[in-house]
């Protein structure tokens, strides 16, 4: 009897050595005389125990990770195929507590299908979302957005029901849907764990989309540095075009929407959806000032919808499921699940899929296991480079948009990076700095000048010089930059910054934080 | 480091495929850099003239974006992380490490002319770094033993 193994394909396996893994699977099997089916599928997100490799049994799925390329020999010694005694064994896939506790939703074939086959889409509930909007006329499915309360996962939770009704209600012969892929925040790969373990899904919710504002021509805007992203997704809307998913008169509706690739050039402020409109042009990307909204002139001048890759791949769920399901999950006004990005110096670093409200402690110490190094914590930065750096006492706050701001932090896209006690705080600031400087896009002085003094000033306090002074001085830029800026980029570097300051002065050579006179 | 000179009858098929396509310019910048490794001076003039814009305007976007390089790069393209989650998980120690070892700064190339390093802010491998891509090849994990394996490995 054929046995069927899966071997993840996203790129955190693969930068771990699934490839290799997968042929020397292939290859012990054939030598063995052992009839395998090699299935490469996506990732479950529990990447710490990437590459993990799971055999299919009549009572289903179980795992063996983190498995190298020299551990495949063992693995079949210990006769793996029929769920043979191995240290790297860890019993059901659906058991682990890990997966277990999560409520997946967006990433609910994370790990479980082959990306790139339609048919398993099809078969784990793809496909029924656009079914179901192909019904309904464009008020209705915006509606349905609307009543599902999803807010846009990319940085500025705004609600996606306004911003589909501002599109709709712009008369324009020509709209565009446009996905942002640009997922620069370090700490974050939510977006890229989609495109290329789920493509279809965001696909279909393109699609949906453009069905809701009347768009028959979409962009995705795919970051340099994730080329396998950009490939799987290639190949995906080509195999979406082929069975009639996209392109004319799509699934005999009479519908069309085409959709279009682009691929960014390493410019973070990209990830900003004017810079990127400026981009898909063909130009620098440089922060268009606001109005006019890009839902009423956007790209080449015609009402845009711009979502993220998260909030797009979300809105199939939401019309296969219905927007009540999806509106029961959450706290307050953020309702749904969110994708967290489990990151940087933890133990079970990974994807975790659950209702807004779970606390960051929780999230850290329950699902992530604490440092990875086992040094006591010391600074979390939650939200990507523009987020703040909370530290112990601030964990409690619950993962809810309003919640962390109250506490002056922000979600951005749910990245969750954390730091040991090994970490200098005051480095990690003037690396704020730092990257604004390389990162802005240069139209604003507070920004464009702001980030390089700033860098200057860090280095003063780091080398011991004036810092009482200096310190004043920097928080005078920093309230420059938040007030002075077009965009967040200016606007929130001083977050990390001045967070940094606050919860961790000792690492600023002060004993206590100047105020301002 | 090699010093290519290519004349337009090399460029030209790269930018005419793009007849027709809405804010082509970058799609073309990317092709000529896939092909060529680099965007050679000459390109700038055929790009200009094949979209109707001025050489300056072109050349502003190719210096703009951080991806695209303007002068000839080594056989292998070393992209080191730099950002916070690796910083948290030993990238500011492996980034001086793998200067040291190639005894070359980031947007160099080594003297044998065969890595040229660069910077990357996130390959979005954050729970796993310190990450490294080789010639768009993802590595995470990468300790000072894993690079000198990988090191060995490029030929
Ligand atoms: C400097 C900067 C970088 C950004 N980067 C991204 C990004 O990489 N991906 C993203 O979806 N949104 C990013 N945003 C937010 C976008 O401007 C925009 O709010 C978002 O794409 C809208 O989609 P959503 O409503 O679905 O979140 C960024 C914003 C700023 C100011
Ligand atoms: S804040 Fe910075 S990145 Fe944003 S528009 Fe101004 S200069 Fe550009
Ligand atoms: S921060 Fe290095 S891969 Fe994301």
């Amino acid at each position: 009897m054929t046995v069927r193994i899966y071997v993840p394909i996203d790129s955190v396996a693969l930068s771990l050595g699934a490839d290799e893994v997968a042929g020397a699977i292939q290859i012990e099997a054939i030598q063995r005389g052992i009839d395998i089916q090699l299935v490469r599928n996506s990732s479950r997100g529990m990447l710490w125990l990437e590459t993990l490799v799971e055999v299919e049994t009549e009572q289903g799925r179980f795992a063996y990770g983190p498995v190298n390329p020299q551990d495949v020999k063992s693995l079949f010694d210990a006769d793996f195929i029929r769920l043979g005694e191995h240290p790297l064994f860890h019993g059901a896939v659906d058991e682990i507590p890990y997966l277990k506790r999560q409520q997946r939703l967006t990433f609910a074939r994370a790990g479980i299908t082959d990306p790139q086959s339609i048919t398993d889409y099809v078969q784990y509930g793809g496909y029924v979302g656009l079914q179901n909007a192909l019904t309904m006329d464009a008020e209705t499915i915006v509606d349905c957005i609307t009543q599902s309360g999803l807010r846009g996962r990319g940085g500025a939770a705004f609600p996606t029901g306004i911003k589909w009704k501002t599109v709709l209600d712009s008369e324009s012969e020509q709209k565009y849907v446009v996905c942002n892929a640009d997922e620069g925040d370090s700490g974050t790969f939510s977006d890229r764990m989609i495109m290329e373990g789920d493509p279809f899904m965001l696909i279909e919710g393109i699609t949906i989309a453009a069905l809701a504002v009347n768009a028959t021509e979409g962009y995705i805007y795919v970051r340099s540095e994730y080329p396998h992203a950009y490939a799987s997704l290639k190949q995906a809307i080509n195999t979406a075009v082929d069975k009639a998913y996209l392109g004319e008169n799509i699934l005999g509706s009479g519908k069309t929407f085409n959709l279009n690739m682009r691929k960014a050039a390493g410019a973070y402020v990209c990830g900003e959806e004017t810079a990127m409109l400026e981009s898909i042009e063909g130009k620098r990307g440089i922060v268009r000032a606001k109005p006019p909204l890009p839902a009423i002139q956007g790209l080449f001048a015609k009402p845009t919808v711009i979502n993220n890759v998260i909030s797009l791949a979300t809105v199939p769920v939401i019309f296969s499921q219905g927007a009540d399901f999806y509106r029961d999950y959450g706290m307050g006004r953020s309702r749904g699940t969110l994708p967290v990005q489990l990151a940087g110096n933890i133990r079970h670093g990974g994807l975790v899929e659950i209702a807004f409200g779970i606390t960051l402690r929780e999230l850290i110490e329950d699902f992530g296991g604490n440092t990875e190094s086992g040094r006591a914590l010391r600074a979390v930065q939650v939200g990507g480079p523009l987020g703040a750096y909370l530290c112990d006492s601030q964990l409690d706050v619950r993962m809810d948009c309003e919640a962390l701001q109250q506490v002056g932090g922000s979600l951005g896209h749910g990245g969750i990076v954390v730091f040991d006690d090994t970490v200098d705080m005051a480095q990690q600031a003037k690396f704020s700095m730092q990257f604004c400087e390389i990162e802005s896009c240069g139209k604003c002085t507070p920004c464009r000048l702001g980030a390089t003094r700033g860098v200057e000033v860090m280095d003063n306090i780091i080398s011991g010089h004036n810092v009482q002074q200096q310190t004043l001085l920097l928080k005078d830029l920093c309230s420059t930059m938040l007030d002075g800026s077009l965009c967040a980029m200016g606007g929130m570097t001083p977050f990390p910054v001045l967070s940094a300051l606050k919860n961790f002065p000792e690492d600023f050579n002060l004993k206590s934080v100047p105020e301002a006179g | 480091m090699l010093k290519k000179d290519f004349d337009n009858a090399a460029i030209l098929p790269l930018i005419t495929e793009f007849e027709g396509v809405p804010g082509a310019l970058l799609p073309i910048l990317h092709r000529i850099q896939e092909t060529l490794g680099y965007i050679p001076q000459q390109a700038v003039g055929c790009v200009a003239e094949f979209l109707n814009l001025s050489r300056a305007e072109v050349h502003g976007v190719i210096s703009f974006y951080q991806h695209f390089r303007q002068h000839a790069c080594g056989k292998h393209i070393l992209e080191v992380c730099k950002a916070e989650a690796c910083q948290s998980r030993g990238g500011r120690e492996l980034d001086a490490h793998v200067r040291e070892q190639l005894k070359c700064d980031f947007n160099e190339t080594t003297t044998d002319g065969k890595i040229t390093l660069e910077a990357v802010y996130c390959l979005g491998l954050c729970a796993t770094g310190p990450s490294i891509a080789i010639d768009g090849k993802p590595y995470s994990r990468v300790n000072e033993q894993r690079f000198k394996q990988l090191l060995e490995q490029m030929s």
